[in-house]
């Protein structure tokens, strides 16, 4: 099983190995690209999945089929669908600010991809290792804010405009509780990187020592991802598809490829922080740990989605700002006592 | 030269609004995200129906009255054949009469499981959607073993039904009605019960009991305003007289109380159902009617209690086999009167779960 855990390494290793000197300019940068081309693969993969996955897990909740058609228990239905997309007339409504349209599905798309770079998806399996990995992702997964208003603002439309308005207010909120609720990890691990941080956690995953944190992440996550119950940004019943009810074929597939993105890095830094990363009984590679962990939390995101209704728009408020940010606070204070106490004891 | 300042917006909501229930539209205007002001627009899907009736016979006259409330459609035929019985002075056998309570209620049940599903998915309620739909299937299966069509049954003649159910029409019957309590435990489950659910419709959406009674409202948004009032009860017509059955009144006012008196009175509608199939006699289910109908002159206005509200047929003849004129009565035409004074003030969110709440049927609205 350590052989499967090495492959990654011994790959890049390999591919050192081709040049005179493993460690040249020429190593890295051809190292960097692999590492760009894979994080783009994982983004397209996970999205091609997913969708269907999602089809199909609505359709075992609500007692019907999913879609069943097209190959295999209906699983080449996404690529039907890309397919569909790529072949749409590409519309820019008239009024529209063509620059800030066409840009916001591009920085939708590229948001993920940014964040998943810094990921240890297994040991040694990391695009980017920054040392400041938490704080780079939080500031990247920010900027979503950015492009939803973007797109609410540039279509011209009146439904995308109060669908960019509910994301603003909306993602700012529930920043705060997910950014409070990874303190307690760092203070725990003593580290900002990624890496350090699954490394800290060879004994006991820090779902055990920070269970409210945890919860905090989910909730907060699922609403900064725009979904169901925290969907209003793109609530059909009210706002038809908010920021992207202008956007035709490939924008609009991008939009959905970047929202099926940033859940997969959102569950992956949950799986990263919260539940060990690669770390797992020797049974299995450390990066299909990963995966798995990661899975399971995306499925949950999905059983969540097919059973709740949406949540009122100032329910949504009061919920980050009178219960999920106190508790967050309250978590890090805790958290801060538990260290205080530990080290004395085993200090003393 | 720019200048600080806001300004009210104005969004058209409808013809093809996801959340709008057929081709009703609403211009809302908005500040911010709160409604000032609704207007509804009606009329597209006027067909003239009223003025149809006077170019078709009495009983050509019932297909189209299938098309009104086209989730309910047995009540509307209810209605109409027991407005010209009355004015003919027929009397409908035995069988006949227990047939049509079996349909109707059916059709009640039908109509309130489609009005939990699309109150449910205007919240994002996917699922709910999915669980009621599937149920309402049996229900349209036992009528297309009869009357060989789904939605737009037609299954009431002047002076009867219009076929005996097959064999297979009973069993199927019974597993259903064993099968209800289990499904409204899952409505509620998963839609009603819910926390969130509760949250977006509890104390939202008031229509108070003295506006409801003010502007007419009938059926199931007025009784969850706390008023007693059904047709079935109080002027009771075929032999609604004979069956043992509550009608369900809550009091909140709110969108929550008008969903859950569906729930509510789905129940009861299932424990009509049993006493039918307890004492459905044997015999014919047509009455002696001439092969022409030809009422004698007159007038004559009857109503039933129909799913959405009072359904009511007011029919002028001359003795002919023509009527001479017709007007409708019907429920969600009039609770729309509602719209904008219960939904002025709240959240676009709000608004559209408060008009689910009066289940419109725009068949019913525009005719």
């Amino acid at each position: 099983m350590e052989a499967l855990n090495q492959i990654p390494l011994n790959i890049s290793a390999a591919i050192r190995g081709l040049f005179a000197d493993p460690h040249s300019i020429w190593a890295d940068l051809i190292m960097t690209v692999i590492g760009i081309i894979g994080v783009i693969v994982v983004v397209v993969l996970a999205a091609l999945i997913l969708i269907l996955l999602e089809r199909k897990v609505a359709g075992w909740i609500s007692q019907r089929p999913g879609p069943n058609r097209l190959g295999p228990h209906g699983w080449f239905q996404t690529i039907a669908d890309a397919l569909k997309l790529i072949g749409k007339e590409d519309v820019t409504p008239a009024g529209a600010d063509k620059f800030i349209f066409k840009v916001a599905p591009m920085i939708v798309f590229g948001i993920p991809l940014m964040s998943l770079a810094v990921i240890p998806y297994g040991m040694g399996l990391v695009p980017v290792d920054l040392d400041l990995g938490i704080f780079y992702y939080l500031a990247i997964s920010s900027v979503s804010t950015l492009a939803f208003l973007m797109a609410g603002w540039g279509s011209n439309s009146k439904y995308s405009l109060l669908g960019g308005m509910r994301a603003v207010a909306q993602m700012i909120s529930y920043e705060i509780p997910l950014i409070f609720s990874l303190l307690g990890v760092v203070m725990l691990s003593e580290s900002f990187s990624l890496t350090k941080i699954v490394e800290a956690q060879n004994v006991v995953p820090f779902i055990a020592l920070q269970p409210i944190a945890f919860i905090i992440y989910l909730i907060a996550g699922t609403a900064e991802v725009n979904r169901a119950p925290f969907d209003l940004v793109e609530a059909d019943q009210e706002v038809v598809a908010g920021p992207m009810t202008e956007y035709t074929g490939l924008r609009w597939g991008l939009f959905f490829l970047g929202e099926y993105g940033n859940m997969t890095a959102v569950c992956a830094l949950a799986a990263t922080v919260f539940l060990g990363g690669w770390q797992g009984p020797a049974l299995l590679p450390g990066w299909i740990w990963f995966w798995l962990k990661t899975g399971i939390l995306i499925f949950i995101m999905m059983w969540v989605r097919w059973t709740f209704p949406r949540i009122r728009v100032d329910h949504l408020m009061h919920f980050a700002w009178k219960i999920l940010l106190p508790l967050s606070l309250l978590n890090i204070v805790l958290t801060g006592f538990g260290i205080y106490i530990y080290q004395l004891v085993i200090g003393g | 030269m720019s200048v600080d300042r806001t300004e009210e917006l104005l969004l058209n909501m409808g013809p093809q609004h996801p959340s709008m229930h057929g081709v009703f539209r609403m211009v809302v205007h908005l500040e911010g995200e709160v409604v000032t002001k609704i207007e509804p627009k009606l009329g597209y899907l006027h067909r003239g129906i009223e003025k149809l009736a006077e170019s078709r016979t009495y009983p050509q006259f019932i297909p189209y009255t299938d098309r009104l409330d086209y989730l309910a459609s047995p009540h509307n035929n209810f209605a109409y054949v027991l407005a010209v019985e009355k004015l003919m002075g027929i009397q409908v056998p035995e069988r006949g009469e227990y047939l049509r309570i079996i349909f109707a209620e059916l059709a009640r049940i039908a109509s309130h499981m489609v009005f939990i599903a699309s109150a449910a998915l205007d919240i994002a309620g996917w699922t709910a959607w999915g669980y009621a739909f599937r149920d309402r299937e049996r229900i349209l299966d036992l009528f297309e073993m009869t009357a060989g069509s789904r939605l737009t049954v037609n299954a009431m003649r002047i002076g009867g039904m219009i076929k005996e159910p097959p064999a297979e029409f009973w069993p199927a019957l019974k597993s259903f009605l064993d099968d209800l309590p289990e499904m409204f435990e899952e409505y509620y489950g998963i839609y009603l019960g819910n926390e969130i659910t509760m949250g977006r419709l509890k104390n939202v959406g008031i229509l108070t009991k003295e506006m409801a009674e003010n502007l007419s409202i009938t059926g199931p948004v007025l009784r969850a305003s706390g008023v007693n009032y059904d047709v079935r009860k109080a002027e009771p017509y075929s032999i609604y007289d004979r069956f043992d059955f509550e009608v369900p009144v809550l009091y909140g006012c709110d969108s929550y109380d008008r969903n859950l008196i569906r729930l509510d009175e789905m129940k009861e509608s299932a424990k009509i159902l049993r006493q039918a199939l307890r004492d459905i006699p044997e015999g014919p289910i047509m009455a002696k009617v001439p092969k022409l109908i030809k009422p004698p002159a007159g007038e004559v206005y009857h109503r039933v209690e129909n799913p959405k509200g009072e359904l009511g047929f007011y029919i002028v003849s001359d003795g002919t086999t023509k009527p001479v004129r017709m007007r409708i009565r019907t429920g969600t035409f009039i609770n729309l009167q509602t719209l904008t004074e219960i939904c002025t003030g709240w959240k676009i969110q709000d608004v559209v779960a408060i008009f689910a709440t009066l289940d419109a049927v725009l068949g019913e609205v525009d005719k």
